[in-house]
């Protein structure tokens, strides 16, 4: 069970998740200080490390819509939390499956900040609310992909195999 | 069972007779792109060879593009340092299809990947770039991937687990009223479908007003489907593809158009008459914030810009320096003016339209995405508004996030930048 740290409007851009001039900042290790780096105090408190690992962030239809940057995913990823969207764009989906960022599609999620989560394999529950929300199951062809743990090791154990 | 477009290039591409939607397929990469995130894909790409006891190798550098345009020349010295790996990368691996910061071969990925015969109709085409569904434009199915995937692609010379995706068919039909075109069909499509309309599925381009545009034209359609959320927007290749292909990218070797089966299955058909449409604008901060130009007509912008790989062509440039031409930018509006390539730039040049523009005070800048994706060259004071020939209007996306993007056509941008205001190009400035 984790906690909703933000709930987000639709249509959530990668530059409102990652703005476009700090792309000459590439390594995973360094994107996290700029997560959502407009939202000025959603920002600190992720920099100041306000939130346990695995907190959620509860987006609307269309998530994460825009450019195919990576760094929106890494970013996200370096905060160890969860993505909960009603839709997700399909360049961020894929990324966060590569990169092993968790993403779950839930398009009748009802969710405020604050509330209690708990994802199920099937099913997203709001522990605050008592309601009960259907996931949408990830894309069959991602599943090799999630199962080597992303997309490096997916590749790395494809070249090992072919010798 | 027919097939689309995309579902040909699919089935060919993964060696097997036929595919279907939902299908997952490995299709070998004919062409593979990336721009200044190389520096990320290098990475990633590196990482994927660790403890393989491997060296690393790419599977096929002939095939493998990269195009400096993003933030060129530097705007930091961290860019510049990204820049000097990236070339230190291409030299060691014998990449060739490389396009340094350059005022000769230089421009933005999407313009130089059609302007040097890179994509040819029924290509695989990857790009690290969203708005490589451009390529589309050529017949290709091109679309766009992150670093890591990039980096897969490098290493395995295929595109792994491939959906195969859904195809919308786009019909278009009727011929555009002067000053509207390509631009205004693209917005208002993405009027109609909303941003995320075409998520995971493909848009497949036809009809007479297709058939009558040019490449120019269907580069920016083709561009632009990223916004309505397409893995890929298409036209199959026709004389038209062929024709810009041997005459404009000097492509001598043989090009084979691949059509839809008469029989092809498509989830949806979405039928559009241009014959009545008015020039359209997105207005902030969502690019399906579409409405027809007599509902902005008046609204005051600082900074008009035309370029882009969406509007950044010699005929984009030909209408604005036509509006321009003997006229002056307004006081207290700066108008910048990217050409997509250097190549575009030269043409202009020898045809008198960056002396047009100049003279009108236009501030013509070097071929790249420019203030596009907000890093330099024309960011936005706080509270300023951008009218735009770009592709995105996102809050931020012009640098500062308490700006205002409207997107429009080249012939809006030149006749609102006489007027400072936004203005209706059809009934002059």
């Amino acid at each position: 069970m984790a906690k909703v740290i933000i709930k987000l409007e639709n249509d959530i851009s990668t530059d409102d998740i990652y703005p476009g001039r700090f792309m000459a900042t590439v390594l995973p290790t360094e994107t996290p200080q700029y997560a959502f780096f407009d939202r000025t105090d959603f920002n600190a408190q992720l920099k100041a490390k306000a939130f346990p690992p695995n907190s959620i962030i509860v987006g609307g239809e269309n998530f994460g819509c825009g450019s195919s940057r990576e760094q929106a995913c890494s970013t996200l990823k370096g905060h160890e939390v969860a993505i909960v969207a009603k839709s997700i764009s399909r360049i961020f989906l894929q990324n966060s499956i590569n990169l092993g960022l968790q993403v779950v599609i839930c398009p009748g999620i009802e969710a405020s900040e604050g509330d209690e989560l708990d994802i199920t394999p099937d099913h997203v529950v709001n522990k605050t609310t008592g309601k009960t929300f259907d996931q949408v199951k990830l894309p069959a062809a991602r599943k090799g992909i999630m199962d080597a743990g992303g997309l490096i090791p997916y590749t790395r154990a494809r070249l090992m195999a072919r010798g | 069972m027919g097939m689309t477009v995309v579902e040909k290039i699919l089935a060919r591409a993964a060696g097997l007779p036929s595919v279907q939607v939902g299908d997952v397929v490995e299709p070998s990469v004919d062409l593979a792109m990336s721009h200044e995130n190389a520096a990320l894909v290098i990475n990633q790409y590196l990482e994927v060879f660790s403890g393989t006891g491997q060296a690393p190798k790419v599977w096929d550098p002939s095939r493998i593009a990269i195009i400096f345009d993003h933030r060129v020349p530097a705007e930091s010295p961290k860019t510049a340092t990204n820049h000097k790996k990236i070339r230190e990368f291409v030299t060691a691996n014998g990449i060739t299809k490389f396009h340094d910061v350059r005022g000769d071969v230089g421009g933005i990925c999407h313009q130089v990947l059609p302007e040097y015969g890179y994509v040819r109709p029924g290509f695989v085409v990857v790009g690290t770039d969203s708005h490589t569904t451009s390529h589309g434009a050529l017949g290709a199915f091109s679309f766009g991937v992150g670093a890591t995937e990039m980096a897969s692609a490098w290493a395995l010379g295929i595109a792994v687990n491939i959906e195969v995706p859904a195809t919308i068919k786009v019909v278009v039909k009727g011929k555009f009223a002067p000053m509207v075109g390509p631009k205004d069909l693209i917005l208002h499509l993405i009027g109609q479908l909303t941003a995320q309309g075409a998520n995971f599925k493909v848009l497949e381009f036809h009809g007479e007003t297709i058939r009558n545009m040019s490449t120019s034209g269907r580069l920016a359609i083709c561009n632009m489907s990223v916004e309505a959320g397409a893995t890929s927007g298409i036209v199959p290749g026709d004389e038209e593809t062929v024709r810009y292909l041997r005459e404009e990218a000097g492509v001598t070797d043989a090009i084979t158009c691949v059509q839809p089966d008469a029989d092809a299955t498509y989830v949806r058909t979405v039928e559009i008459d241009v014959s009545a449409l008015d020039p359209q604008i997105a207005c902030p901060h969502m690019v399906d914030n579409v409405k027809p130009i007599d509902q902005v007509i008046g609204t005051k912008v600082q900074q008009i810009v035309i370029g882009s790989c969406t509007n950044g062509r010699l005929d984009d440039l030909a209408d604005a320096a036509a509006i321009l031409r003997g006229k002056k930018v307004a006081e207290g509006t700066r108008m910048l003016v990217f050409p997509a390539s250097s190549k575009i730039f030269g043409q202009a040049l020898d045809r008198g339209y960056i002396h047009d523009l100049m003279k009108a005070g236009a501030v013509v800048m070097n071929s790249g995405c420019g203030p596009c994706l907000g890093v330099h060259e024309g960011a936005l004071g706080d509270g300023e508004t951008a009218l735009s020939t770009t592709n995105r209007n996102f809050k931020g996306r012009m640098g500062n996030p308490t700006g205002f993007v409207y997107l429009c056509s080249p012939v809006v941008a030149a006749a609102s930048a006489i007027t400072g205001v936004i203005t209706d190009p059809r009934k002059g400035a």
